[in-house]
C-alpha cells in the first residue's frame, strides 16, 4: 500500500506526508482547518451540507406537521411563514447548490482527472470559509427573528417586511461568492490539470457535468449577488429601484432573481445527472450509450438555462412577446433532458445490472426526474401555467426534480463513493431498507401535492379550505415515512464509520479513473501522475485485475 | 494499487515530485508555465464574473433611462464632467503604468516594477480623492438616492432650478454603480499592494511574475468598467 | 361543460375552462405515455439483464439514428404544445370590448371590488353569468394575485401599475378565489369573543366568486351563502344600500350596519371593541375622548376625526401605533362612513 512508502528525504516533520492516507497524513483539528487538500475540503463540505440538509429537513417536517390540520396545529401563521422560508432557503442555498459540486466534486474531480489537487487549493479553502461565514449570517438571521419572505425574496414584500431580511440576503450574497470560486476553480482544473492521455473525449461524464455546472455558477451567480446587494441597499438606504411608489419597478427584481435562479435549478440538477451517469455505467458494466450526446446535453442545459427565466413570471404582466419567447425556449430544455433520460435507459439494455443501493438511487432518479421533468411541461406551456402557477402543483414539480432528482443523485453518489472517501464499507442490506422508505415516503409526500395543486390549492398557505384536508394529511404521513428512511440511512453511515469493514480499492469493480487510487486515497492522490490509456467506461478494455483489484474473494466469486 | 492506467508507483517518483522544484512552484503543478497558465485563466474567468455583476446594474440603468430619458438627462447635468474626465484620464494612465509594471517584472527589473506599481497605486489614490470630493458635493446638494433625495426641494435649488423628484432614480444608480466600482478600486489597491510587497521581498523574478500579471489584469478590469461608467453617467446621461 | 371536479382539476365554471382542460389532459396523457415507455423499458431491462453468473455485458455500440430520432421527434411534440399553450394564453389576455369592468384593489389582507355603479363589496366578488367580465387589478402595498381555479385564471396585482384579467362565467353558483402571490401574515392572531384565534394573511385572502343569474329574486330576499341567487341588476342596486333586517323588513339602523361593516371591511383584524389593543387602537371608549398623537399633540375623537382617520389614516397617527392602516378613500361610500361612525359612537 502507498502508506508504507518511506518518507522522502528532506521531508519536514510537521508537513503532512504526501504518500500517506489523507485521513491520517496529518493529525489534529487544526490540520483539518488549515488543510489545502481538496479531499479534506470536500469532506468538510460534505459534513456541512449534510448538516444543512438535516436542518432543512427538520423545517420541512415542521411545515408538514403544521399542515396536518387546517388552522393552527402547532404554530402561528407568522411562524409558519418563517419556517417554510427557512426550509426553502436552507435547502437551496446551504444544501443543494453546494452539495454535489462542492462536496463530492471537490473530492472526486481531481481523482478523476488524475491530478494532485484542484488548480487553486488556497482559493478552495477560502471558498469553504466563505461558505461558513455565509452560513453563519443566514443562521444569525434565524436567531434574530428569521425571514418571512419566501426563498424568492420578492419585492416589495421583502423591502417592507420587518423580519431580518438584510442578514439573510447578506448571507446568501456571501454564499454566492463561495459558489463562484468553486466554479472558477473547477473550470481551470478541468482545463489545465488533466493527466496525460485524458483528452476531452475520454473525460468522465461526471467531469462534463461539473464543467457545465461551473460555467453556470460563474456566469449566473454574480447577477444574484448584485440583485441582493440592491435589495439590501433598498432596505437600508431606501434606494427605490424596486419600489413602485418611488418610480422603481418591483417586477424588475423578479427578472433579476430568476435570471440567476433559473440557471440555479440547472446548477442543482446537472451535477445530479453527472453522478447518475457514472452510476449507470458502473452498475450496468457498460459504457453510457451516446457518451458524446450526454456530455453535450449538459452544456446544452447550461446554455438554455440562461434563456428561460421568464417562465416563472407568466402571470406577472411581462409583455406577450417575452412570455411567448420564454415559453418556446422552455420547451427546448426538454430535449437535452430527454437525451439524457433515453441514453441512460438504453445503457441498461444488454448490460449486466447490479442492483446495489447506489444503483437503486440512480434508477429512482430516472423515475422521479422523469415525473418532475414532464410536469415541468405543464408549467412551461403558457395557458396551463396560468392556472398552476403558485399552486402545490409547482411545489410538487420542484420537489420531484430537486429531491427526486438531485437528492437521489446525491445519495447515490454518497454511497457509491463512501468507501473511497472513508475507507469503510457500509451495511448494504440496511441501506436498501432505508432506500425503500425514502422512495416510498417521498412519493407519498409529493404525488398528492400534484393533485391538490391542479385542483387549486395555492402554495405558501398556512391554512386551507376543508376540501384539501385529506391530501394534506396523506402528504404529512408520507413525510414521516421519509424521515424514518433518512434516520435509518444516518444510522447506516454512522455504523459504517464506527465499525464498517475495510473497503477494497475498487469495491464496485468500476472502470472509472477515481478508483485507480488507494482507498482512502493518499495525500497527493497518485504516487505518480497516471497516464490515461482508455476511456472511463471501457469495461471491455479494462483488465480483470484493474476492475477487481483488492476485491474480497467471496465477492469476486459472485461476479460473472 | 491497480496499474493499467497508471505507471508504477515508485519511491523515486516521490522525490521527483518534491525535489528540484523552484520554490514558487506549487506541488500540484508540473511546470512554472503550467502554473502561470492556470492562474491567468482563473483571473480571466473571474473577470467574466465581474462583468456580469456590473451587467445587472447596466441593465437596470438602461431600463430606467429608457423609461424617463428626459429626467435622466436633467439629472446627469448635475454630475461634474471635469472631475469625471480627470478621473478617466487618471485611471487610463494607471492602466498603462500597471502594464509597464508587468513589462518590467518580465525582464527581471525589480526596481522598475516597484516604481510602476507605486505610481499605479498613487493614481488609484488620486481617483479616490476626486471621488470623495464628488460624493461630498452630491451629499451637500441633496443629490442622494431614493428616500434621502432632497434636490427637488426649493432649499436645494441649483441656479434657481430644482430637479424633479423622480431624478432620485438616476442618483440611486449613480451611487450603486460608482460605489461598486469604488469597492473594486479598493480591492484592486489591496491586490496591487500585496504584489508590491512580494516584489519588495524579492519573490518576483523573470521566472515568476504571475502575481504582477494577475494583479495588473484585475486592474485593467477596474479601468474597463470605468470606461463604460464615465460616458453612460457623465456624458450621455 | 360541467362544474364537477375531475381527478386532476376543479369544477369548470368559465368559457376558458373547456379548452384549458382539454390541453391539460392532453399533456397529462402524453406524459403518462412517455413515463410508461421510459420507466417500463428501464424496469424491463433491469429484470432481463440483471447480473447473472457467466453472463457479461455487451459493449456499447453506436446508435446514431436513435440519437437523432429522440432529439428530433420530441421537438415536434414540443412545438405543438407551445403553440396550443400560446393560443390559449392570447385569448386570455384579450378581453372582448364589451366586457363589464370591475376594479379590484388588493391590500394586506383583503380585497375590495368596485362595480361600475360605484358600489363596493369586500372579500366577496359578484359577477353576472354569461357575460365577459374584466377585472382591473391594482395593489396598495405588496404584490398579490387574483386566482380563480374554477375559471382557470390568475393574474398578479402589482403596486404601481394596473393589470387585467377576464373571464366569462358559464354557470350560476359560487366558486372560490384565492390570493396566489405570497403576501405575508399578521404577526398576531385576533382573539375572537368565543376564545378562538383567527389568523389573517396571504392564506386568508380568499373568498367566493358569486355568479348571479341575469334575472333572479330580489337581493333582499336571499342572504348568507345564497346571495349569488339574486338577480344581477338587483344585486348591483343593493350594494349601495344598507342590508334589510329580516325581522322588520326595513333597512337596519346605521349603527347595526356599521357593526356589519366593521366585520366585512376587516376593521376587526386591527381594532377590537373590547378594550384590548391589537395592531390598531381599540374602539371601546374611544369616541369623545382625547387621544395622544405621535407628534406630541392630542385630539378629540369626534365625527370629523374618525372620518379623517378612516380616509387619511396617516395624517394623525395615534401615539404608540405604527402608521399601517390602509386608507379607505374610495372604497367606502358616505353612507357607509356614517354608519361606521354611528357604530363607533355606540361603543363609548
Ligand atoms: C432541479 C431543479 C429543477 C429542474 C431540473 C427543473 C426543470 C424544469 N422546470 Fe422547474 N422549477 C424548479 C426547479 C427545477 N425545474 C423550481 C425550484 C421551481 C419553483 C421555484 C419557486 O417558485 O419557488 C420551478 C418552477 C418551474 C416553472 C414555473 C412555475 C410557476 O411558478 O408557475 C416552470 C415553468 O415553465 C418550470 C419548468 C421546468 C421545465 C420545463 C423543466 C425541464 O428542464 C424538464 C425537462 C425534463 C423532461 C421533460 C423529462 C425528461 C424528458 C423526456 C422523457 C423526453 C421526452 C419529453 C417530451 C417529448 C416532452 N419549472
Ligand atoms: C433541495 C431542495 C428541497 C428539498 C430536499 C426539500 C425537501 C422537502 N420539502 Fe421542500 N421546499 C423547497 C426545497 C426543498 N424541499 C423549496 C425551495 C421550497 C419553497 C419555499 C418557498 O415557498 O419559499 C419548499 C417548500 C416546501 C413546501 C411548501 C410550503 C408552502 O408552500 O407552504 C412543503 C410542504 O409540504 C415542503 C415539504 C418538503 C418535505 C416534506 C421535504 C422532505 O423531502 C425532507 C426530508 C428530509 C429530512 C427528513 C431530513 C433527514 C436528514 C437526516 C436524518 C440527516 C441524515 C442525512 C443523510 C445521511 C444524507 N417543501
Ligand atoms: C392593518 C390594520 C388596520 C385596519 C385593517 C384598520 N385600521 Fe384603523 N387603525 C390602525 C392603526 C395602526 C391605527 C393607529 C395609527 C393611526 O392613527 O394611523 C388606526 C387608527 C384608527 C382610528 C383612530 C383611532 C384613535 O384611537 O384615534 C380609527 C377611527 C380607525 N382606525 C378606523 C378604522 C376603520 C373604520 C377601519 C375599517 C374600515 C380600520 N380602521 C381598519 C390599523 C388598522
Ligand atoms: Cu395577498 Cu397573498
Ligand atoms: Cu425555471
Amino acid at each position: 500500500m502507498a502508506t508504507e512508502v518511506a518518507v522522502a528525504p528532506g521531508h519536514h516533520e510537521d508537513e503532512p506526508d504526501h504518500m500517506a492516507n489523507y485521513l491520517i497524513a496529518a493529525r489534529g483539528v487544526k490540520s483539518w482547518l488549515v488543510t489545502l487538500d481538496h479531499k479534506r475540503i470536500g469532506v468538510m463540505y460534505l459534513a456541512s451540507v449534510i448538516l444543512a440538509f438535516f436542518m432543512g429537513g427538520m423545517f420541512a417536517l415542521l411545515v408538514r406537521l403544521e399542515l396536518l390540520t387546517p388552522g393552527r396545529t402547532i404554530m402561528g401563521a407568522a411562524t409558519y411563514n418563517r419556517v417554510f422560508t427557512l426550509h426553502g432557503a436552507v435547502m437551496v442555498f446551504l444544501f443543494i447548490i453546494p452539495s454535489i459540486p462542492a462536496a463530492m466534486g471537490n473530492f472526486i474531480l481531481p481523482l478523476m482527472l488524475g491530478a494532485k489537487d484542484v488548480a487553486f487549493p488556497r482559493l478552495n479553502l477560502l471558498s469553504f470559509y466563505i461558505y461558513v461565514v455565509g452560513a453563519l449570517f443566514s443562521l444569525f438571521s434565524i436567531i434574530s427573528g428569521a425571514v418571512d419572505t419566501g426563498w424568492t425574496f420578492y419585492t416589495p414584500y421583502s423591502t417592507t417586511s420587518s423580519s431580518s431580511v438584510v442578514s439573510m440576503t447578506l448571507g446568501v450574497f456571501i454564499l454566492g461568492f463561495s459558489s463562484i470560486l468553486t466554479g472558477l476553480n473547477f473550470l481551470v482544473t478541468i482545463h489545465k490539470m488533466r493527466a496525460p492521455g485524458l483528452h476531452w473525449r475520454r473525460l468522465p461524464l461526471f467531469v462534463w457535468g461539473m464543467y457545465a455546472t461551473s460555467v453556470m455558477q460563474v456566469l449566473a451567480t454574480p447577477v444574484l449577488a448584485i440583485t441582493l446587494a440592491l435589495l439590501a441597499m433598498e432596505k437600508v438606504l431606501g434606494l427605490g429601484i424596486f419600489d413602485a411608489s418611488l418610480g422603481g419597478d418591483p417586477v424588475l427584481f423578479q427578472h433579476f432573481f430568476w435570471f440567476y435562479s433559473h440557471p440555479a435549478v440547472y446548477i442543482m440538477i446537472v451535477p445530479g445527472m453527472a453522478i447518475v451517469s457514472e452510476l449507470f455505467a458502473t452498475f450496468s458494466r457498460r459504457a453510457i450509450v451516446g457518451y458524446f450526446a450526454v456530455a453535450m446535453s449538459s452544456l446544452g442545459l447550461a446554455l438554455l438555462g440562461f434563456l428561460v427565466w421568464g417562465h416563472h413570471m407568466f402571470t406577472s404582466g411581462q409583455s406577450e412577446f417575452s412570455t411567448m419567447l420564454f415559453s418556446a425556449l422552455t420547451m427546448l430544455v426538454a430535449i437535452p433532458s430527454g437525451v439524457k433520460v433515453f441514453n441512460w435507459t438504453l445503457t441498461l439494455y444488454k448490460g449486466s445490472i447490479w442492483l446495489t443501493t447506489p444503483m437503486l438511487y440512480a434508477l429512482s432518479f430516472l423515475v422521479l426526474f422523469t415525473i418532475g421533468g414532464l410536469t415541468g411541461l405543464f408549467l412551461g406551456t403558457l395557458s396551463t401555467d396560468i392556472h398552476l402557477h403558485d399552486t402545490y402543483f409547482v411545489v410538487a414539480h420542484f420537489h420531484y426534480v430537486m429531491m427526486g432528482g438531485t437528492v437521489m443523485g446525491f445519495l447515490g453518489g454518497l454511497l457509491y463513493w463512501w468507501p473511497k472517501i472513508t475507507g469503510k464499507m457500509y451495511d448494504e442490506s440496511l441501506a436498501k431498507v432505508s432506500w425503500f422508505f425514502v422512495f416510498v415516503g417521498f412519493n407519498a409526500v409529493f404525488i398528492v401535492q400534484f393533485i391538490m395543486g391542479s385542483r387549486g390549492m395555492p402554495r405558501r398557505y398556512y391554512d386551507y379550505v376543508p376540501e384539501f384536508r385529506p391530501y394534506h394529511q396523506f402528504s404529512t404521513v408520507g413525510s414521516w415515512i421519509l424521515a424514518v428512511g433518512f434516520f435509518i440511512l444516518a444510522y447506516v453511515l454512522v455504523k459504517s464509520l464506527r465499525s464498517g469493514a475495510k473497503a477494497p480499492p475498487n469495491p464496485w469493480g468500476s472502470a472509472g479513473f477515481e478508483w485507480n487510487t488507494a482507498t482512502p486515497p493518499i495525500m497527493q492522490n497518485f504516487a505518480v501522475t497516471p497516464t490515461i490509456t482508455r476511456g472511463p467506461y471501457d469495461y471491455h478494455e479494462a483488465t480483470e485485475e484493474e476492475l477487481w483489484d483488492g476485491f474480497p474473494e467471496d465477492f469476486k466469486k459472485s461476479e460473472p | 494499487m491497480s496499474s493499467a492506467t497508471t505507471t508504477e508507483a515508485s519511491h523515486g517518483a516521490h522525490a521527483e515530485a518534491h525535489g528540484h522544484h523552484p520554490p514558487f512552484l506549487q506541488h500540484h503543478f508540473d511546470t512554472p508555465a503550467h502554473q502561470f497558465d492556470a492562474a491567468k485563466m482563473g483571473m480571466w474567468i473571474f473577470i467574466c464574473t465581474e462583468i456580469l455583476m456590473f451587467g445587472g446594474l447596466f441593465v437596470a440603468y438602461g431600463l430606467f433611462r429608457g423609461r424617463e430619458p428626459e429626467i435622466f438627462h436633467l439629472a446627469h447635468e448635475r454630475l461634474d464632467k471635469i472631475m469625471g474626465a480627470a478621473n478617466t484620464i487618471v485611471l487610463l494612465f494607471s492602466s498603462l503604468t500597471a502594464a509597464l509594471a508587468v513589462r518590467q517584472s518580465q525582464v527581471g527589473d525589480r526596481k522598475g516594477t516597484t516604481r510602476w506599481l507605486i505610481i499605479t497605486l498613487l493614481c488609484a489614490c488620486v481617483f479616490l480623492v476626486v471621488k470623495y470630493f464628488e460624493y461630498t458635493h452630491k451629499f451637500h446638494d441633496g443629490l442622494l438616492p431614493g428616500t434621502h433625495f432632497r434636490a427637488h426641494l426649493p432649499a436645494y435649488a441649483h441656479h434657481g432650478h430644482t430637479l424633479p423628484y423622480r431624478a432620485h432614480m438616476f442618483f440611486a444608480l449613480y451611487f450603486m454603480m460608482t460605489g461598486l466600482h469604488g469597492v473594486h478600486v479598493l480591492v484592486g489597491m489591496g491586490i496591487l499592494t500585496w504584489v508590491l510587497k512580494r516584489n519588495l521581498r524579492g519573490e518576483i523574478s523573470k521566472e515568476y511574475f504571475t502575481p504582477v500579471e494577475i494583479g495588473a489584469l484585475y486592474w485593467h478590469l477596474v479601468d474597463l468598467v470605468w470606461i463604460y461608467l464615465f460616458p453612460l453617467l457623465y456624458l450621455v446621461g | 361543460m360541467n362544474t364537477e371536479p375531475t381527478m386532476q382539476l376543479p369544477g369548470q365554471w368559465s368559457t376558458f375552462g373547456v379548452g384549458y382542460d382539454w390541453l391539460f389532459y392532453f399533456i397529462y396523457w402524453l406524459s403518462v405515455v412517455l413515463f410508461v415507455a421510459v420507466v417500463g423499458a428501464a424496469l424491463y431491462f433491469v429484470v432481463k439483464y440483471r447480473r447473472r453468473p457467466g453472463v457479461k455485458s455487451e459493449p456499447t455500440g453506436h446508435y446514431l439514428l436513435l440519437e437523432i430520432g429522440w432529439t428530433v421527434s420530441p421537438l415536434i411534440l414540443l412545438v405543438m404544445l407551445f403553440h396550443w399553450g400560446f393560443a390559449g394564453y392570447v385569448s386570455l389576455t384579450a378581453p372582448p370590448p364589451d366586457a363589464l369592468d370591475i376594479r379590484v384593489r388588493a391590500r394586506k389582507w383583503s380585497w375590495d371590488f368596485e362595480y361600475p355603479n360605484g358600489g363596493h363589496s369586500q372579500d366577496e366578488l359578484h359577477v353576472p353569468v354569461g357575460r365577459p367580465v374584466r377585472l382591473i387589478l391594482s395593489s396598495e402595498d405588496v404584490i398579490h394575485a387574483m386566482y380563480i381555479p374554477g375559471f382557470r385564471v390568475k393574474r398578479d396585482a402589482v403596486p404601481g401599475s394596473y393589470s387585467t384579467l377576464w373571464f366569462e362565467a358559464t354557470h350560476v353558483g359560487r366558486t372560490r378565489y384565492f390570493c396566489a402571490e405570497y403576501c405575508g401574515a399578521a404577526e398576531q392572531p385576533v382573539h375572537e369573543a368565543d376564545g378562538t384565534d383567527r389568523y389573517t394573511g396571504h392564506f386568508s385572502m380568499n373568498g367566493w366568486v358569486n355568479i348571479h343569474p341575469v334575472d333572479g329574486p330580489a337581493a333582499e330576499s336571499v342572504s348568507g351563502e345564497n346571495t349569488w341567487r339574486s338577480g344581477w341588476a338587483s344585486y348591483l342596486e343593493n350594494v349601495l344600500r344598507a342590508p334589510i333586517d329580516p325581522a322588520t323588513g326595513h333597512e337596519v339602523t346605521p349603527a347595526q350596519w356599521g357593526e356589519l361593516l366593521y366585520a366585512r371591511n376587516q376593521c376587526n383584524t386591527c381594532h377590537s371593541v373590547n378594550g384590548s389593543a391589537m395592531t390598531g387602537p381599540t374602539w371601546q371608549h374611544m369616541f369623545g375622548q382625547n387621544v395622544d398623537l405621535a407628534d406630541g399633540t392630542h385630539v378629540l375623537v369626534d365625527e370629523n376625526y374618525v372620518r379623517e382617520s378612516i380616509l387619511q389614516p396617516a395624517v394623525k397617527v395615534v401615539r404608540g401605533f405604527n402608521p399601517v392602516m390602509p386608507s379607505y378613500q374610495g372604497s367606502l361610500t358616505d353612507r357607509q362612513l356614517d354608519a361606521l361612525i354611528a357604530y363607533i359612537r355606540t361603543l363609548r
